[in-house]
């Protein structure tokens, strides 16, 4: 570094290294992050069907540091028939849980829409588990240019 | 924490009917995971949790993880039984809170 102060350049170098230096290099921490533990503890074990809630994400992300994520699960939201909760789970980043939310049928539609990081390309899941205990999953790869350090 | 911006596709509905909440806070969600150009880690400080009540009942909460953008960024939906106060609440890494509530009325 030349002492210029932290520039667009810096940052991204800074980024390529902690994809570098987080559990040793790119498909390792996919084995290692624990990321199918998360899911099943989230299922219960059960296995989920895979329709009902949609995860909508860009096929290319140019920016691992801020991609746009869409997630909606058809359910009335009524006191017995409402989505209970939701996971978001990027399999290749270091931390793979990425968000939960929690539902009430005062929500009235489970919808959300935010912005994630993600460290490198990978499969992105969310599952949701319903009021009766029954879970829903979808999954989307998403191509991720320059990775996201953050995540 | 910065105040947050909350913005409400309509304050004023008819039973049954869902408003879209959108709201952003100016956070840098540092994730414990980057290094600053010396090398070291940058400490993890980051918004944890994000809560909507309708007159004290739970509507909606998000579990943030590091895993979440910067400046974090959520759209999401209610669907008030009646009129009342809508309360937002972020809590980060240290505890701190920030609140803001907004009225709506239904018809």
């Amino acid at each position: 570094m030349t002492g210029t102060g932290f520039t667009r350049r810096q940052a991204l170098l800074a980024g390529a290294a902690f994809v570098l230096g987080a559990g040793t290099g790119p498909g390792t921490a996919r084995a290692t992050n624990g990321w199918q533990a998360a899911l099943s503890a989230f299922t219960d074990g059960l296995q989920p069907v895979a329709s009902g809630i949609t995860l909508d994400l860009p096929e290319i992300a140019e920016n691992g540091n801020m991609v746009p994520m869409t997630i909606r699960v058809e359910s009335p939201m009524t006191p017995d028939d409402h989505v209970a909760e939701v996971i978001v789970i990027a399999t290749d980043n270091p931390e793979p849980e990425v968000s939960r939310f929690r539902f009430t049928p005062l929500a009235g539609r489970a919808e959300v829409v935010t912005r994630i990081r993600l460290a490198r390309s990978q499969e992105v899941i969310a599952a949701a588990r319903m009021a009766d205990g029954s879970t829903r999953i979808d999954r989307r790869q998403v191509s991720v240019i320059v990775g996201g350090c953050g995540a | 924490m910065e105040r947050p911006r909350v913005r409400l596709s309509a304050s004023v509905i008819a039973t049954g009917e869902t408003i879209e909440i959108r709201t952003l806070i100016s956070h840098p969600m540092e994730s414990g995971y980057r290094r600053d150009a010396d090398g070291a880690v940058v400490p993890r400080k980051i918004i944890t949790r994000f809560r909507c009540e309708f007159e004290g009942r739970e509507v909606f909460t998000w579990e943030l993880r590091p895993g979440v953008a910067a400046n974090p960024y959520l759209q999401f939906r209610v669907r008030p039984p009646g009129s009342g106060q809508l309360a937002f609440t972020w809590t980060d890494d240290d505890g701190a809170e920030v609140s803001i509530s907004e009225s709506v009325t239904v018809t």
